[in-house]
């Protein structure tokens, strides 16, 4: 049996907002185990977001448990919350958020800044490992802003996986990215999947369920399936096929 | 976390903005520059006004006809006569606590020597004037005590007129020169003492016997002044006592009459100056803290437009992991480093206004190393108090939200 690395009951998120009260999430529960790769799907607004805020350590939960990597998360103060978020967790967005006029190398290097177990020299070595392994290991001193899209992205999921994380959770990776970059983006996820990384991937892109081992589908805060992949895609045969843009 | 990361994270971002960092700098360079500036100037003027004073003999005392006029009375010709040749005898004879005493009575007019002539002043004294104001005759001689006694016809002539009255460089020891239509002989030369720290020329001098200006020049029966010094300088007060008395009694004023006389020491002066140019430096260092606190605000100004602009990223730094006090103290760090920058910067303009000021200006000036120091300390201070409300609002933003901001 597979180590639980996420395990959620009941969850609810409610957010007041004036005198009404919005019910983002109204009771959602699973169980991630290591090496899932997840994706979270659902049309805008039915709650993604808000459930890996939540998952993230980002957001608290209204009523709930939440249990990651078998610690319990409820009732953590913000500073306890915002360590395991650098310890254990590793967020990648629709919008890279990465520095400007930064280098990829000093981007990646982030959240290690934040570590003072980490000395500046595993700092840097563990961010070259990285950004070698998303690919970038000849712009390491590219400045984030002389980066495509892609590139970007990839120096994005470098630093989530410099502080080996137990989760990755990536809110729209793709969401920015034309076709073909995005398949790049998702041969890369379905590498680390292979490594044996823990993924949650939230897309409103009902196709990328193909290429994931698990699909999680919410509408209105509610969870409507989950149901495991036997029958995995490679998204790099996607993208080989693809024609490359003039 | 530790703090050196957080100043690496503070230093990096402030590099990101080299113009905006140096403009907001500008203000603490320019409020500090001018705080320095300001008290070297009032140190500067401290310190002469002290030389000065040991210059002319801490111990002097001096005494002028007429009452009081601290209080602003206005004085009549006749106050003016009251001093008498008398009052410096009867203190000569009975003071204990003064050492050397000399009567003052000035005129003014030309020093003519055949073509040459030159307007001063010619300065009645007694012998004993060289010891209170610590001058030396280096060529010749004083004049004597029988000189005074007849009113002799001499004089003794400072650097300033020998070079002027005599420009050949002749010896001037034993010719006649006429101060107005009175023929005078010169029998000795003061040393050479140039400049004061107030810019005076003490050399623009001629020493007369005090009874020669009183007949033979004014035609007077007063004197204008009496300078004396007294035996000892931590004596003053008592020797101040003692000299009002003896002219109360020489005056015979009754106990309800004011005194007709004012006697000042030189410690007294020098108090007064010093208190007035405290004042005038407290003042100006004032005006220049404004312009400190002025640039505290823009650093302010500067950080909180900085949080606003930067919430994305300072999201970005909570989801990875900093916590709310991390992120305060890189932007404490970033507003320090901004006005303790500014504030060295500050120093260095400072110093070189005050080199330039004494260079064109020729005011003296000391930087007081406590006043460098004081002025660090405000700038770290200003920096804290005027990073901390956004360094504050920065702490405490949402990181979802922050992270969604656009
Ligand atoms: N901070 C918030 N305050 C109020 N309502 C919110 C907040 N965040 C999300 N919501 C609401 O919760 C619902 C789910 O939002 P979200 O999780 O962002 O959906 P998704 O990511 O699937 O598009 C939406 O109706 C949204 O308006
Ligand atoms: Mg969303």
């Amino acid at each position: 049996m597979a180590k639980e690395i996420i395990k959620i009951e009941n969850l609810k998120r409610y957010f007041k907002v004036g005198d009404e009260i919005v019910k983002a999430l109204r009771g959602i529960s699973f169980t991630i185990y290591e090496g899932e790769f997840v994706t979270i799907m659902g049309t805008s607004g039915s709650g993604k977001s808000t459930l890996l805020n939540t998952l993230g350590c980002l957001d608290t939960p209204t009523s709930g448990e939440y249990y990651l990597d078998g610690i319990a998360v409820k009732g953590m103060g913000k500073n306890e919350r915002a360590r395991i978020r650098n310890r254990k967790i590793g967020f990648i967005f629709q919008n890279y958020n990465l520095l400007p006029k930064t280098t990829a190398l000093e981007n990646v290097e982030l959240p290690l800044l934040y570590n003072s177990a980490v000395s500046a020299k595993e700092r840097t070595e563990r961010a070259k490992k990285c950004l070698n392994e998303v690919g970038l290991g000849q712009r390491m001193l590219h400045k984030s802003n002389q980066m495509s899209g892609g590139q970007q992205q990839r120096v994005a999921i470098a630093r989530a996986l410099v502080n080996n994380p137990v989760i990755i959770l990536a809110d729209e990776a793709t969401g920015n990215l034309d076709t073909r970059t995005s398949f790049s983006i998702l041969t890369l996820f379905q590498r680390l999947y292979r490594e044996g990384k823990t993924i949650i991937f939230v897309t409103h892109n009902p196709e990328i369920a193909l290429y994931s081992s698990r699909n999680i589908t919410l509408r209105d805060g509610r969870i409507v399936s989950d149901e495991y992949n036997d029958d995995i895609q490679s998204a790099e045969e996607v993208y080989r096929n693809l024609p490359v843009e003039e | 976390m530790n703090v050196s990361n957080l100043f690496k994270i503070a230093i990096k971002a402030l590099g990101n903005n080299k113009m905006r960092c140096f403009l907001t700098m500008l203000g603490v360079i320019i409020g500090v520059g001018a705080v320095i500036a300001m008290l070297a100037i009032g140190q500067g003027s401290k310190n002469s006004i002290k030389a000065q004073i040991s210059e002319m003999g801490s111990n002097m005392i001096m005494i002028f006809p007429g009452g009081d006029t601290r209080g602003g009375v206005r004085q009549s010709s006749d106050d003016m006569q009251t001093l008498k040749p008398a009052d410096y005898e009867a203190l000569l004879d009975q003071s204990v606590n003064i050492a050397n005493i000399t009567p003052t009575v000035n005129s003014s007019g030309q020093w003519v020597n055949g073509n040459n002539n030159y307007p001063s002043q010619a300065q009645g004294v007694n012998t004993q004037y060289l010891d209170i104001r610590q001058r030396k005759v280096s060529e010749g001689e004083m004049f004597s005590e029988n000189d005074v006694k007849t009113a002799a016809k001499v004089c003794v002539l400072g650097k300033t007129l020998v070079d002027n009255l005599f420009p050949g460089g002749t010896d001037p020891i034993g010719k006649v020169v006429r101060f107005g239509s009175i023929p005078l002989t010169v029998i000795g030369v003061l040393d050479e003492k140039g400049y004061n720290t107030m810019g005076q020329d003490q050399d623009d001098l001629a020493l007369v016997p005090y009874t020669t200006v009183m007949k033979r020049m004014l035609a007077v029966d007063y004197i204008q002044g009496i300078q004396a010094s007294a035996i000892d300088e931590n004596r003053t007060e008592e020797t101040i006592a003692e000299i009002t008395d003896i002219l109360r009694t020489n005056h015979k004023l009754r106990d309800d009459q004011d005194d007709n006389f004012t006697i000042r020491s030189m410690q007294e002066l020098a108090e007064m100056i010093n208190s007035t140019s405290s004042m005038m430096t407290m003042l100006l260092a004032a005006v220049a803290g404004i312009s400190l606190l002025v640039g505290g605000i823009g650093i302010m100004n500067i950080m909180i437009v900085s949080v606003t602009e930067r919430t994305r990223e300072i999201g970005l730094r909570m989801s990875i992991g900093a916590t709310g006090r991390d992120i305060m103290t890189q932007f404490l760090i970033e507003s320090i480093l901004i006005s303790v920058t500014g504030g060295l910067l500050g120093i260095l303009l400072g110093a070189i206004a005050t080199w330039l000021i004494k260079l064109i200006a020729n005011w003296p000036v000391q930087i007081d190393p406590s006043s460098v120091i004081l002025s660090f300390a405000v700038c770290t201070l200003i920096g804290i108090i005027f990073g901390f409300y956004p360094a504050a609002k920065a702490s405490n933003l949402d990181p979802i939200e922050a992270i969604r901001y656009e």
